[in-house]
């Protein structure tokens, strides 16, 4: 078992503190670090030039898949396989396809987006280094934690840390990677 | 210096207290303050009034509604009232009304989340588990009701040794479609949704059962902000999906009807008819949840009056289309001189067997829909109450107008015919309405009930940019 960093943190208290250290920490030219909040701080996205979320994308591909394989579902059942005429109606038309179409484009849809936050996300996970620490914790109650990682091309253990005490950073502390 | 100065004239420029919006939690408690009362439920211990509630609904759950349930499995539908003309009898309209409960708490949820409506953010949550469980109950109905539940499978296209398929032109065939997409879209909103209040449980457990438990559900979740990020996406794009659904479900239902060939059930007014029934329906039923549990589970400050006020709003709009509709459809009938028509309208109101409950519909729907208007009564809890629980019976009463009415005396007068619930079909929805109960009093005892971390993100604090609270929050500092 080895015991390696894999990162900074230091805890602030309020989105306003947070948001202007993040500023800072952008500035000063990282770019491994993350911010740990307990609800989403706005304008945290643009500090982090997170850029669009790819969710949206995921989710329009998943309702696109389902609303086309249904569309050829029914095309396959009612049209090709087993035709059959129903009240003299069309074998195959818009107005009777349409409507399961679209209701499993929202299934797709649905479906792509908790998929694609979670994937995304890296979710479902079984570990993360920073729950190893007990300040943590506060996190998704009040307090608001900035990490640095350690493989930031600017991280050096000492400079980082009396980097982060000058933000305003309360209990900076090192988080260990366990292998 | 500077910022008292400012704050003074942002004061003075301020709109007068009447116009200013209430805030979305009362007290101004700080958010760690704010976590704790919000869980507090969830970790406390369990109170006598949830045991009195919960036995109760937990014995029709288990008992009254497996009972009801096997029976009519095992012998036919003959055990049900239903037989000809009357075919569609308890168990549609009882189908029809739990959509309708459902509906409610979807909008809730997605439609005021898109129009950023923050006041929605505490009650959101017990909304969406108020769906998801009466699209439960909604979607076992059609399931028995077509008779041999065993070939269930038969409405999926599924290939089998006969060969044929489902035939997709007609509307209850979309009805399995909408209802399945219901149930999954609405768990999986309501899932998502809670997500980071299990990191929020998590993190504040004490035992190791209960800190494995909420490890497992919160699936590793850090609140990191990239995660928030792809969240918040994910989050906006289901509210999307999902208010899309609130208007599509029930049009579905509706459209079971309307392509029909009955007098009074014949009427492109039907889908929308649906849905705005099905709102008006649901917002009762949220009065009933949120009034109690508020009150029990020490939520005044956090479901506020401002709250109810606006869910019985609500309630009075969707109240008033829906007169409107009633209107639209009386007219209609006597304005297409259709004999058949007039006579079904003229019967659910001057006929004999069901017209008590066409007055009924009349008299909750139309007439004590109207105390709504009055602030007093939208500030009295116990009116609002009795109101959502008189809603709840009304929007029943129109479900059987529709479904019995319509059919019990149709084109011939040879194939008339009347019909009255048994035993079972009554055990059945007693059964049903256990079983929600039962799920939402588990839901609520054991589940985060409020959206912590979504209540906390829309406190005046939680902005980063401004100190008085200002836009974001209705100019509440």
């Amino acid at each position: 078992m080895s015991e390696k960093i894999y990162g900074l943190m230091a805890e602030f208290d309020s989105p306003a503190a947070i948001l202007q250290a993040a500023e800072k920490i952008r500035d000063a030219g990282y770019r491994r670090w993350d911010a740990f909040t307990p609800f989403p701080i706005h304008g945290m996205d643009k500090v982090m030039k997170l850029g669009n979320s790819l969710v949206g994308w995921v989710s329009l591909a998943g309702g696109a898949f389902m609303f086309s394989q249904i569309f050829g579902l029914i095309w396959f059942c009612n049209a090709f396989d087993y035709p059959l005429i129903v009240g003299g109606k069309p074998m195959f038309s818009m107005p009777m396809t349409f409507v399961p179409a679209y209701i499993m484009l929202i299934m797709g849809g649905a479906v792509g987006a908790l998929i694609g936050m979670l994937g995304l996300n890296q979710l479902p996970r079984l570990h993360h280094p920073i729950f190893a620490k007990k300040r943590f914790e506060l996190v998704s109650r009040d307090k608001f934690i900035l990490l640095i990682g350690a493989q930031d091309e600017k991280f050096c253990v000492t400079e980082t840390k009396s980097f982060l005490e000058s933000l305003g950073g309360a209990h900076v502390e090192i988080v260990e990677d366990v292998d | 210096m500077a910022e008292a100065v400012n704050i003074e004239e942002l004061k003075r420029l301020a709109p007068p207290a009447e116009l200013q919006r209430a805030p979305v939690v009362e007290g101004k408690p700080s958010l760690g303050a704010l976590t704790d009362k919000l869980s507090a439920f969830a970790e406390g211990k369990t109170p006598l009034w949830w045991w009195i509630l919960f036995l109760p609904a937990a014995f029709a759950a288990t008992v009254i509604f497996p009972t009801c349930l096997f029976y009519q499995v095992f012998t036919g539908v003959g055990v049900w009232g239903n037989n000809h003309p009357v075919m569609w009898g308890l168990d549609i309209v009882n189908f029809i009304w739990w959509v309708g409960v459902a509906h409610a708490g979807t909008l809730i949820s997605a439609l005021l989340f898109l129009t950023k409506q923050h006041w929605r953010t505490t009650i959101g949550r017990m909304a969406e588990a108020m769906t998801v469980f009466s699209v439960m109950m909604a979607g076992l109905y059609p399931a028995i009701h077509v008779g041999r539940a065993w070939f269930d499978w038969f409405m999926f296209p599924v290939p089998n040794s006969n060969g044929n398929w489902p035939q997709f032109k007609s509307p209850l065939m979309w009805d399995v479609f909408a209802v399945n997409t219901y149930l999954v879209v609405s768990s999986l909103f309501w899932f998502m949704g809670m997500i980071p209040d299990f990191a929020v449980l998590r993190d504040r457990a004490v035992g190791r059962i209960r800190k494995t438990i909420f490890s497992a559900l919160a699936m590793g979740w850090t609140g990191s902000a990239r995660q928030w990020h792809n969240y918040e996406k994910a989050y906006v794009v289901l509210c999307g999906l999902c208010t899309l659904l609130v208007f599509t479900v029930s049009s579905i239902v509706g459209l079971d009807f309307c392509t029909s060939q009955i007098a009074g059930w014949h009427a492109t007014i039907f889908p929308l008819y649906f849905v705005i029934g099905a709102v008006f329906c649901g917002f009762g039923m949220m009065l009933v949840i949120l009034i109690p549990l508020r009150k029990w589970c020490g939520l005044e400050g956090v479901i506020t009056m401002a709250h109810m006020d606006k869910v019985a709003k609500l309630a009075l709009v969707s109240g008033l289309i829906i007169d409107y509709i009633y209107l639209q459809e009386f007219f209609i009938a006597w304005y297409s001189g259709d004999p058949y028509e007039r006579w079904v309208f003229g019967h659910r109101l001057f006929g004999h067997t069901y017209l008590y409950l066409g007055w009924a519909l009349i008299g909750i729907n139309v007439c004590v829909t109207q105390l709504l208007w009055f602030k007093k009564i939208r500030s009295n809890l116990l009116a609002l109450f009795i109101i959502g629980v008189l809603i709840n019976c009304g929007m029943w009463c129109e479900r059987f107008v529709i479904v019995v009415g319509s059919l019990y005396q149709e084109f011939l007068p040879a194939n008339w015919g009347k019909y009255m619930p048994t035993i079972w079909d009554i055990g059945l929805y007693i059964g049903t309405l256990g079983a929600f109960f039962m799920l939402y009093l588990l839901f609520v005892k054991f589940l985060p009930m409020i959206a912590i971390s979504e209540v906390k993100g829309v406190m005046p604090e939680a902005d980063p940019h401004h100190k008085l609270g200002g836009a974001k929050n209705g100019g509440h500092s």
